[in-house]
């Protein structure tokens, strides 16, 4: 899933302090997951709010809405009716629904209530950790199905550096070493020999590197 | 070996002559006497000098331009590449302004990260990691083209040079990994700082029985401590570093003042017994801000003079 973290509540008071009525906007889907966008986040962060609000002796009118999703139309759509009651939004959704929810509603100022992180899995209670960098060209078949490109700090296709001490990343000593755990991998499905072989150089133009990507599929167009 | 390129450096291992290669660290600044000085210092006691590139991130004057003032003083660079900091654009565009001064070795490297150095926050790119600059560099020299296929005019003429720690983990593919190296066409290899002999000799006996040294130059790697503090420093916080508590305690067990001639000792002891280690063809010595121990680090160990092979 897509991870995203609570953004500091002053940095979204800044963005919406001189608003008299805020749409708060969350979204069903990720971030409900990983407990920082859904219908829950959406009380609280109205709550905060209203609170600093209230203190700072103005009177705003919050409001909250969950959708099913915000990346796409029909479920944004369903906002259509009542965005005009609000001066503002605020987007508890990743980066995607934020600027779909802009694109949507041009005139709507709409600003994010959450950092956007990574693609990850949910490792244990309250923690999360990145497998995915979207590089577009996946080549977990070779690597025992640990990806070198989003676990290894250098992203290095032929690990590990000389930094990899007992285990751990040079950069820290909580991040495994990606190389370290692709052996180990290789190691338990005997496939060791797989080690000496060269990974090629890797073509990046599938990546963040080649421009925005869009993918189109002909056989689901309307 | 037979020597395919003109480097000094790989004229002498072909000539069965153990060599001798240090380090320079390019200065925190434009001046460029910093260079200019150290090299003065050792350039009689060593075959080729390393430049350093941007060594633990921290931002320094660059290795090219410090090579080249070592060219210009009609010494033998060693260019040092990290992939951190450039794309294969820059990389190949770079090799072409090494080459175009003649100068003829290349240490692949993939660098420290970013943040350990004084720009946390910048980008690394690792468009290409340190085997596949490896590759790039033998590709442009062998093939004379560029990566993208086309030719060269007057390709790079690089004595191909790489890295190997054999103290990183997993130890089980340390020396697959120098296969791996020889593989993508490493020609020479300068190791990390040896302190644990009795590992590294392990190391290099593997590789022996793999047929690696015959197939590279093995240079072993080694930094005089200063004082015992930097020993516990190196062993605790620098990563892929093994310093045995034996080399600690004999330097904590000396008195301050005579701690980094214990070190220098230390140092001179590696190079005597490490000298008889079969398949061993060389000694990088880095003397980090202490250059002007490098003569004196060589005579006593043996490896003085120099042999001429021009």
């Amino acid at each position: 899933m897509i991870v995203a973290d609570k953004k500091p509540i002053e940095e979204i008071i800044d963005y919406v302090k001189d608003y008299q009525s805020i749409l708060v906007l969350g979204c069903n889907e990720c971030v409900t997951v990983c407990e920082v966008g859904g219908k829950k986040e959406v009380g609280l962060l109205a709550s905060a709010l209203r609170m600093h609000f209230l203190q700072q002796g103005g009177e705003v009118n919050i409001g909250e809405r969950t959708l099913e999703r915000q990346c796409d139309h029909e479920y944004l759509e369903e906002i259509r009716d009542n965005i005009d009651h609000y001066e503002a939004v605020v987007s508890i959704a990743c980066g995607v629904g934020v600027q779909f929810t802009a694109e949507k509603y041009q005139t709507k100022p709409v600003y994010p209530g959450v950092n956007t992180l990574f693609m990850g899995a949910n490792e244990a209670r309250g923690v999360w950790s990145e497998r995915c960098q979207g590089c577009g060209q996946c080549i977990l078949a070779i690597s025992g199905g640990i990806c070198p490109v989003s676990r290894c700090a250098k992203r290095i296709l032929n690990g590990p550096c000389g930094g990899s001490t007992a285990g751990k990343c040079e950069i820290s000593k909580d991040i495994p070493c990606g190389w370290q755990l692709i052996i180990d991998r290789l190691k338990a499905l005997g496939r060791m020999d797989d080690y000496e072989k060269i990974n090629p150089i890797k073509n990046w133009s599938t990546e963040r590197a080649g421009g925005p990507r869009k993918v189109i599929r002909e056989d689901l167009k309307l | 070996m037979k020597a395919k390129t003109p480097s000094k450096l790989e004229k002498i291992l072909a000539s069965g002559n153990m060599a001798v290669t240090s380090e320079c660290g390019p200065p925190r600044g434009s001046d460029p006497e910093g260079i200019i000085r150290k090299a003065e210092m050792i350039k009689n006691h060593v075959d080729a000098i390393n430049i350093t590139d941007n060594q633990t991130s921290m931002t320094r004057l660059c290795s090219l331009a410090a090579c080249i003032r070592l060219k210009l003083m009609g010494l033998e660079p060693v260019l040092q590449m990290v992939t951190r900091d450039r794309n294969r654009i820059a990389i190949q565009s770079d090799i072409l302004g090494a080459a175009s001064f003649d100068i003829h070795n290349m240490l692949c490297l993939s660098g420290d990260h970013q943040n350990f150095g004084d720009c946390a926050q910048g980008q690394n790119v690792h468009d290409i990691d340190s085997m596949q600059l490896i590759q790039t560099v033998r590709y442009m020299r062998d093939e004379g083209k560029f990566l993208g296929g086309d030719a060269i005019q007057r390709p790079p003429q690089m004595f191909v040079g790489a890295a190997a720690n054999p103290f990183a983990d997993p130890y089980e593919i340390r020396v697959p990994r120098l296969a791996k190296k020889v593989a993508a066409g490493a020609e020479f290899i300068q190791t990390q700082c040896i302190y644990n002999l009795d590992k590294f000799e392990d190391w290099l006996s593997k590789a022996r029985d793999r047929g690696l040294t015959e197939q590279v130059y093995i240079l072993a790697g080694l930094t005089p401590m200063k004082s015992a503090g930097m020993a516990r420093y190196m062993k605790n916080r620098v990563p892929g570093m093994d310093v045995p508590e034996a080399i600690v305690k004999r330097l904590a067990d000396t008195p301050k003042e005579k701690q980094a001639e214990e070190g220098i000792k230390i140092c001179i002891e590696s190079i005597q017994r490490l000298k008889e280690a079969k398949g061993l063809a060389g000694f990088h010595i880095m003397a980090i801000e202490w250059e002007e121990m490098v003569p004196e680090i060589v005579e006593q160990g043996g490896l003085y003079p120099r042999p001429n092979v021009d």
